[in-house]
């Protein structure tokens, strides 16, 4: 089958005009042109578009980045596609559930959970949203593995030392509370987490920000290691055009809740063709 | 009895209001249910949940017996059997047979119950799932879900720290395939007690404000590991120096003068009661 779809028919994840909205509108901003907002507000009644009609589609294997300011809409998306927020409308299919013949905010409860716990894995830009801080480190893995069904503890304590082993947290900390552990090593404990079930989707949320350069450079390492040892697709969000450009074969550029410029990741940086995204390059330069 | 005083202290609605609370329990294997927890004469945390459990229950022809931790004597039972005798008029009996409403702290007594007995465990708290999650909304949306790994994860916690399951008590149970529970702080040795029981289980939180249920001839599973499946406490080559029983759960004890260990009932009606029919009372 999948040789013979078309390679742009080889998505994982296919997100559909998603939208979500903070507040409750008003006549002037329920008016279709979008010219009213003042950024990404209502200037009447200060309902907050955080997304308007996002689309776009994650191919297998590939790094996505999102890139773009702060408040543009790039946690909004992650949140949404992990379900930590329900957006206002819109559709997502993921080629793990129901063939991707499903829009994964259709259904509830149960398959929602064996979405999130066997089709995606997310690393939190605040690793206290991610990790269960007072749990060892091992049962931070296992958590997931839990949730997916796991009832064996031998299994489980060996899955999450490899995966821990391979974001080189040192053996003899593994029992160790992530709440013990640098701004790095809690980093690296989140991958390790967001990958136990080998999830096709890996979603990746301002993994380096807050950290020192020289930790920065080896989770980077790390992303690049894994990318290259597992199956996996990533949604690489960034505010920092430098990490996607390190990273990312296609790129996305958000403003104000809408992509504004979309490309591989060479030819933005290039080329770049909206206004902000000039910008954003040439401050990179 | 003082004349002036409701009947078993609580005045009429507020143990209307705690049997109903009872019923939804009952009609709900495991579901905590919220009840408006009254001041008691006693402090929280010695069993105001199961106390107003048993005032709103105790009628006229009942026979109350009241434990803790095993022992009919201790001040704390003593002082709940005093209140409940002294507002209602009720006989208090040892005896777990012959008893119709048991009120226990941490233990399930040896004897088998009988259907037409209520046991009313005290449970100080009533949340499985709360060193896991905090938020009792949350956890309440986890029940709503039956959404249970936390549950799983703490268990998976304790063999990770301490190499086996280390709950010495309140071992977590699944109740009618629906709910986890916390059992109160029962031994591990009390939990198979639970599974298929002839007589009515109530389980009462006073701080927390909390009642819940195992109704008769309901399945109670304790959970556990592929490989590493629920165990009690091994009670194997002991016995009670006192009366001689073996397999019931005992108290571990230092003998003052030559400094050995024994093992004495936990139990205490059950030791007496072995005691009579050996000598033939
Ligand atoms: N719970 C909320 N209530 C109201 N507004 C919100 C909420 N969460 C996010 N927003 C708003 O939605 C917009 C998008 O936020 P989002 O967190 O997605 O931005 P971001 O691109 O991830 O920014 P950053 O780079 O700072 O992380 C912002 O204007 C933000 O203020
Ligand atoms: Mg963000
Ligand atoms: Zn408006």
């Amino acid at each position: 089958m999948s040789d013979a779809r078309a390679p742009g028919e080889d998505w994982v994840l296919r997100t559909n005009k998603l939208s979500k909205q903070f507040g409750d509108r008003c006549d002037l901003c329920r008016s279709v042109d979008p010219s009213v907002l003042e950024r990404n507000f209502c200037p009447k009644c200060g309902t907050v578009y955080a997304l308007r009609s996002v689309s776009f589609d994650l191919y297998r294997g590939e790094v996505l980045g999102i890139v773009g300011e702060s408040g543009s809409g790039k946690s909004t998306i992650l949140n949404c596609l992990y379900y930590d927020l329900e957006p206002t409308s819109g559709e997502v299919f993921v080629r793990d559930f129901e063939e991707g013949q499903t829009n994964i905010f259709s259904v509830s409860g149960q398959r929602r959970r064996h979405i999130r716990n066997h089709v995606l894995g997310k690393v939190y830009q605040n690793p206290v949203h991610g990790l269960r801080m007072r749990f060892s480190s091992l049962a931070n893995i296992a958590e997931k593995l839990i949730a997916a069904g796991n009832r064996t503890v031998g299994d489980m304590e060996d899955r999450a030392r490899n995966l821990l082993e391979h974001v080189n947290i040192p053996t003899f900390r593994m029992k160790e509370a992530p709440a013990n552990f640098s701004g790095g090593m809690q980093q690296r404990v989140q991958i390790a987490k967001a990958l136990s079930n080998n999830p096709p989707v890996l979603l990746l949320d301002e993994v380096t920000t807050g950290l020192d350069l020289s930790v920065q450079a080896k989770v980077l390492d790390l992303i690049k290691q894994i990318r290259r040892d597992f199956e996996i697709s990533m949604l690489l969000v960034s505010h920092d055009l430098a990490v996607v450009r390190m990273l990312a074969d296609r790129t996305i550029v958000m403003l104000n809740g809408t992509i504004v410029e979309r490309g591989l990741t060479d030819q933005i940086m290039e080329d770049p063709q909206h206004a902000y995204t000039q910008e954003l390059v040439y401050s990179l330069l | 009895m003082n004349p002036l005083s409701n009947y078993a202290f609580l005045d009429e609605s507020s143990k209307r209001e705690i049997r109903r609370a009872t019923l939804k329990a009952i009609s709900i294997p495991g579901y905590q249910v919220p009840f408006a927890s009254r001041e008691m004469p006693i402090a929280r945390g010695w069993g105001t949940g199961g106390l107003q459990l048993t005032l709103s229950l105790v009628g006229k022809g009942d026979r109350v017996k009241v434990i803790d931790q095993g022992a009919d004597e201790s001040v704390n039972a003593v002082n709940i059997k005093k209140l409940v005798s002294s507002t209602t008029g009720v006989e208090v009996t040892e005896f777990t047979a012959s008893a119709s409403l048991i009120q226990s702290r941490h233990r399930i007594p040896e004897e088998p119950l009988q259907a037409d007995q209520i046991l009313i465990l005290q449970v100080p708290i009533p949340e499985p799932l709360r060193l896991y999650e905090r938020s009792e909304a949350a956890t309440r949306k986890l029940h709503s879900e039956k959404e249970y790994s936390g549950a799983y994860l703490i268990l998976f916690e304790q063999i990770m720290r301490y190499g086996r399951v280390s709950t010495g008590a309140d071992h977590p149970v699944m109740v009618n395939d629906r709910y986890v529970m916390a059992p109160s702080p029962i031994p591990r040795f009390d939990n198979p007690k639970m599974d298929s029981s002839d007589a009515l289980i109530l389980l009462g939180a006073g701080r927390e404000k909390k009642i819940y249920a195992v109704p008769p001839h309901t399945r109670v599973v304790s959970l556990d590991f592929k490989d590493h499946p629920f165990e009690i406490e091994s009670v194997e080559g002991r016995c009670c120096r006192l009366c001689g029983a073996t397999g019931v759960y005992f108290d571990e004890l230092q003998d003052n003068e030559t400094g050995e260990t024994f093992y004495q009932c936990n139990d205490t009606a059950h030791c007496l009661s072995l005691m009579n029919a050996e000598d033939g009372v």
